[in-house]
């Protein structure tokens, strides 16, 4: 009777037009519905629909990539969270990095959720990179997502060093005093690179005053960083993740032809 | 199979469009061909131009950043021999007072850029960044710095106080430090 009852709300349920019209296919464990779970959503489509049974194997990919992937999910959401409370201004920054600290529920939690995973990523990104430098798998025909992974690394460290100025204090303040003076020696573009001098190129109109919107790190500068972290980068950092999950399945390899 | 017909496709469409050329005698300078180059050469003007605007974009024109020159008080107010770290903080500028005169060295680390500090027991300026090393005169002698303390120009105001111009900087290592102003004799 029980039995019943229930077998009658389930097809109540999953013979609704709302439900139908989300998931299009039924429960049978069969291959094709397995394979259309990867196919018909717009996120797992990127992954192939098989894998070759020794790509599964922990020791074939140590999972980096993965893992780096996955505190990429953590940081964009404690990153949200985070932006609820923070003011990217002189006055506050400081300020909101103690408030989260010390009074906000759950802050320190928060901020320190995205602290490590911004250290973890950082660590993982490399050894996802020396993994796949040991085996090989940047060898034709994957070269070009070898490229696509170095501008991923690259917006990680970047990610990392705007992320580095936001809390404000004394050891964000003089890495980036450091990072952006590295610009000042930039090839034609710095005002103390090669050719910058003779090209006019001063502390006032250089590749470092760009980045910083002025010529000192100061409120400009933190505003910048803020917008650079918080968005811009992030944005194009999915891109390019969307490419390089792609590119691993029409590349071949791990999800290779099987 | 498929990337074959494409290829016999590719061309069939290059065989049309030989002989048809010729018999309109359109060539290169063609006037719809021409309209039709002109029309991207203007759209891909009009996004270049855009895109300057957003490069210029990043350059602000006013800034709100402390001012350049300053008045550093009155000679006597300082001690032969001594580094003044009075107006380290607020100007980031050390002003020596030696016996003929007066130097004003700029608070930055030639190496990346951040501020040394002045060891009075040592006599010497110690950057904690990456622990390069200067003489009271500005001169590197440890560490990574390249090139000696930039001086900045200091003069006497009317009113007989010391006048600091940061904007003007004085290098050693061109010759700098024996021009007018990166001196001051009293």
């Amino acid at each position: 009777m029980l039995t019943e009852q229930r077998e009658k709300i389930k097809e109540i349920i999953t013979e609704s037009q709302v439900y139908k019209s989300i998931f299009r296919r039924g429960f049978e464990d069969t291959t094709k519905n397995r394979v259309l779970a990867i196919f018909g959503n717009v996120f797992l489509h990127l992954h192939p629909p098989y894998v070759k049974r020794h790509a599964l194997k922990f020791t074939h990919s140590w999972c980096m990539g993965g893992i780096t992937f996955l505190l990429f999910l953590v940081l964009c959401f404690t990153g949200v969270f985070l932006c609820f409370y923070y003011h990217p201004d002189k006055i506050n920054a400081y300020r909101d990095m103690k408030y989260f600290e010390y009074d906000v529920p759950f802050g320190v939690v928060l901020r320190n959720m995205h602290r490590w995973a911004a250290h973890l990523m950082v660590i993982t990104v490399w050894l996802h990179m020396t993994r796949v430098f040991m085996t090989g798998s940047y060898k034709p025909p994957r070269e070009f997502n070898w490229v696509v992974g170095v501008l991923l690394l690259v917006l990680t460290l970047l990610l990392s060093f705007t992320g580095y100025l936001l809390t404000d204090d004394q050891l964000g303040f003089w890495a980036v005093t450091v990072g952006t003076n590295m610009a000042r020696a930039t090839p034609l573009l710095g005002h103390e690179g090669p050719f910058g001098e003779q090209l006019g190129v001063t502390a006032y109109n250089d590749i470092r005053f760009a980045l910083l919107g002025g010529s000192v790190v100061g409120g400009n500068a933190l505003l910048r960083a803020y917008v650079w972290h918080c968005v811009a980068m992030p944005v194009t950092a999915i891109l390019f993740l969307a490419v390089h999950f792609w590119r691993t399945r029409k590349d071949g390899g791990t999800a290779g032809p099987l | 199979m498929e990337t074959n017909t494409a290829k016999v496709d590719e061309k069939a469409a290059v065989v049309e469009a030989g002989p048809l050329k010729k018999e309109i005698g359109l060539g290169i300078g063609g006037r719809r061909s021409f309209l039709l180059k002109l029309g991207w050469a203007g759209f891909a003007l009009f996004l270049s131009a855009w895109m300057v605007s957003f490069m210029r974009l990043f350059f602000p024109r006013c800034l709100f950043e402390p001012p350049m020159t300053f008045k550093a008080g009155y000679p006597w107010e300082y001690t032969v021999g001594v580094v003044s770290t009075r107006f380290q903080k607020e100007y980031r500028v050390w002003i020596v007072r030696e016996g003929e005169g007066f130097y004003a060295l700029f608070g930055q680390c030639t190496h990346l850029g951040c501020t040394p500090v002045w060891w009075e027991g040592e006599n010497k300026f110690k950057c904690p960044c990456h622990g390069s090393g200067f003489t009271k005169e500005g001169i590197n002698y440890e560490g990574p710095a390249p090139r000696p303390l930039e001086r900045v120009k200091v003069t006497l105001a009317a009113d007989g106080q010391l006048l600091v111009d940061k904007s003007i900087r004085f290098r050693q290592e061109r010759g700098e430090w024996e021009k007018q102003g990166a001196f001051l004799k009293v």
